[in-house]
């Protein structure tokens, strides 16, 4: 189980940058189709508020790899 | 029995407030469409509609804030006086934006301040939750943190169904005849339940400054060991850092979305894709909120036994599983294609209104077809009709509204109570769960933070991002699952792995 729980935390640590890439390339398709203020206040939230959230999964994949979550939590 | 009489007075008093929080917090949501004719004007309806969603995001994109801010206030300062002041603060945002003249009348500032009065509202929002549990838990026995708590989580079911009773029932009563009422609703009757909200809160402000500081928080502060510096110790120390990461995605993340999309997705979705009338949209959730919501205090009650890890991961199971045949369902029976339609009884009215000076006319033409299944289906089509014959309407404005037969619309309160059941699964052993993931002298703080990104940002944003993906993917009806099915599964992954089953202590 501990093996499972280090090798998924590279998923997590990947999963992070990952989001944000996509995330990113919805944001630019859709603010170029509809370059709007609206289109870009929606997407420019979305970025700004996933982007942390996204660097905290990350973080989160890493203390897995490192076995932080090794014992019972 | 003097103990458990005390308890009972502690679940009151933090229940009846938080209610009213969430009730403050959803007539703004509920009443979306209203609000953006009155503040957000635009010759689109979608965009209009779109900014107040916005509105609704950035509430709940403040929450996370607001639970920092309270969060650290309630650590050092006590959980009595905090979620009092956000208290206030909700019932004084509320209470404002009732009284915010529209935008016919004060211009951009009318949005402005309706835009403010909502970010104030999610940052009161994003201090009370975490205040009330965090009080209850720490009044509760510790072998019934589950079950106590749970009454803190029916609260916010039950705030929306307040509200949407409250909606329907002054939409109602404004005059003898029901489409005069209407109106007079979308006009100004829609203040009423903002204005209504500021009786509310005083009673409940009365009952909670009655109310003692919590047992463990004041033992605490009485040996001088509360936090200086909660964010800190929160935040900026691995230990409990890793436990708040691991909060957010293997636990809150999934229970947010699966809670909107039970609440919130299920009704808009009845709505604008199955096309159903208003009133029977909010009927449906209603009955299947009140079939639901004794399911919190069971779930909860039954995590003090075998633990809460496994009954808010089955729940996320179940709604990646499920989603897509339970919303699909609500296509089929909402398809008046597939139904016998009884021609002899249907209706057509055509009405039309000469446009000044021009010599053209307006037509609306509303039809009306009845079904052996007792459902109705209204259509209205407006089109202009042009003196110079040369000149044809692009595209006529159509608008669809269903009205479904008994049969059918208790099938559709079966199919979204199960949904409400899956919510009542994530959401009724999280106040506890979160509780005992952290210690008392930061415990405000550290579970205030992923609760509320956890809802109010994956969450909250559910309804918005669903419709977001219907537009990009518009042969697809269910394309907007796709959100809460991904978050959830990942949720359900991380959960499974790294979370222990949690037992509350015998």
């Amino acid at each position: 189980m501990k093996k499972l729980k280090r090798v998924a935390g590279f998923i997590w640590l990947i999963l992070g940058p990952v989001a944000v890439f996509f995330l990113m390339r919805t944001a630019a398709n859709e603010i170029a189709a509809k370059p709007s203020a609206d289109t870009w206040i929606q997407w420019g939230v979305f970025v700004l508020v996933f982007l942390p959230i996204a660097f905290g999964l990350s973080l989160f994949g890493y203390y897995a790899v490192k076995g932080e979550y090794d014992t019972e939590v | 029995m003097k103990k458990e009489q005390g308890i009972w007075k502690v679940i009151t008093a933090s229940s009846l407030g938080t209610l009213i929080e969430w009730y403050d917090f959803y007539i703004f949501g509920s009443l979306a469409t209203v609000i953006a004719g009155q503040f957000f004007p635009n010759t689109n309806p979608t965009a209009a509609l779109l900014s107040t969603l916005a509105t609704f995001a950035a509430g709940f994109i403040v929450r996370p804030f607001g639970a920092l801010v309270f969060g650290r206030l309630g650590d050092i300062v006590g959980r009595k006086y905090t979620f009092l002041l956000t208290l206030v603060l909700m019932g004084g945002s509320t209470f404002a934006i009732g009284l915010v003249p529209s935008y016919e009348s004060i211009g951009f500032a009318a949005p402005i301040i309706v835009l403010l009065l909502r970010l104030l509202q999610g940052l009161a929002l994003g201090g009370e939750y975490g205040g009330a549990a965090t009080y209850v838990a720490e009044h509760a026995p510790a072998h019934r943190r589950g079950y106590f708590t749970s009454w803190i989580q029916t609260t916010a079911t039950l705030g929306l169904f307040v509200s949407v009773g409250v909606i329907l029932l002054t939409r109602h009563s404004l005059d003898a005849d029901k489409q005069i009422s209407i109106a007079k609703f979308n006009d100004w009757g829609w203040r009423i339940p903002f204005l209504l909200s500021i009786v509310l809160v005083i009673v409940s402000i009365y009952i909670r400054l009655k109310m003692q500081e919590s047992p463990l928080f004041s033992k605490l502060k009485s040996e001088g060991k509360t936090s200086s510096n909660p964010l800190k110790e929160s935040f900026g120390h691995k230990a409990n850092l890793k436990m708040v990461l691991l909060a957010l995605f293997g636990a809150t993340m999934g229970q947010g979305v699966v809670w909107y999309t039970g609440q919130f997705y299920a009704q808009s979705f009845l709505e604008n894709v199955c096309k159903i009338d208003f009133d029977q949209s909010r009927t449906i959730l209603i009955w299947a909120i009140v079939f639901g919501t004794p399911l919190f205090v069971f779930f909860g009650h039954w995590s003090d036994k075998i633990g809460r890890k496994w009954i808010m991961l089955v729940g996320m199971l179940l709604a990646v599983l499920t989603y897509r045949p339970l919303f699909q369902e609500l296509v089929v029976l909402s398809d008046t294609t597939q139904k016998t339609e009884q021609t002899a009884q249907a209706k057509q009215v055509t009405t039309l209104t000469a446009v000044p000076n021009t010599g053209d006319s307006v037509r609306v033409v509303k039809q009306t077809q009845f079904f052996t299944d007792g459902s109705i289906l209204h259509t209205s089509t407006k089109d202009t009709l042009y003196a110079d014959a040369a000149n044809t309407t692009v595209k006529p404005l159509v608008t669809v509204s269903k009205e479904v037969g008994d049969g059918i619309y208790w099938k559709m309160v079966g199919i979204v109570f199960l949904m409400i059941v899956y919510v009542t699964m994530v959401y009724g052993p999280i106040a506890a769960f979160l509780v005992e993931l952290f210690p008392t002298r930061i415990r405000y703080t550290s579970m205030s933070l992923p609760y509320h990104i956890g809802n109010g940002v994956f969450g909250g944003l559910t309804p918005f991002v669903a419709t977001l993906l219907t537009t990009i993917y518009t042969g697809n009806q269910l394309a907007g699952l796709m959100y809460p099915i991904v978050v959830a599964g990942v949720c359900l992954v991380i959960g499974s792995l790294y979370l222990s089953n949690k037992k509350a202590i015998h």
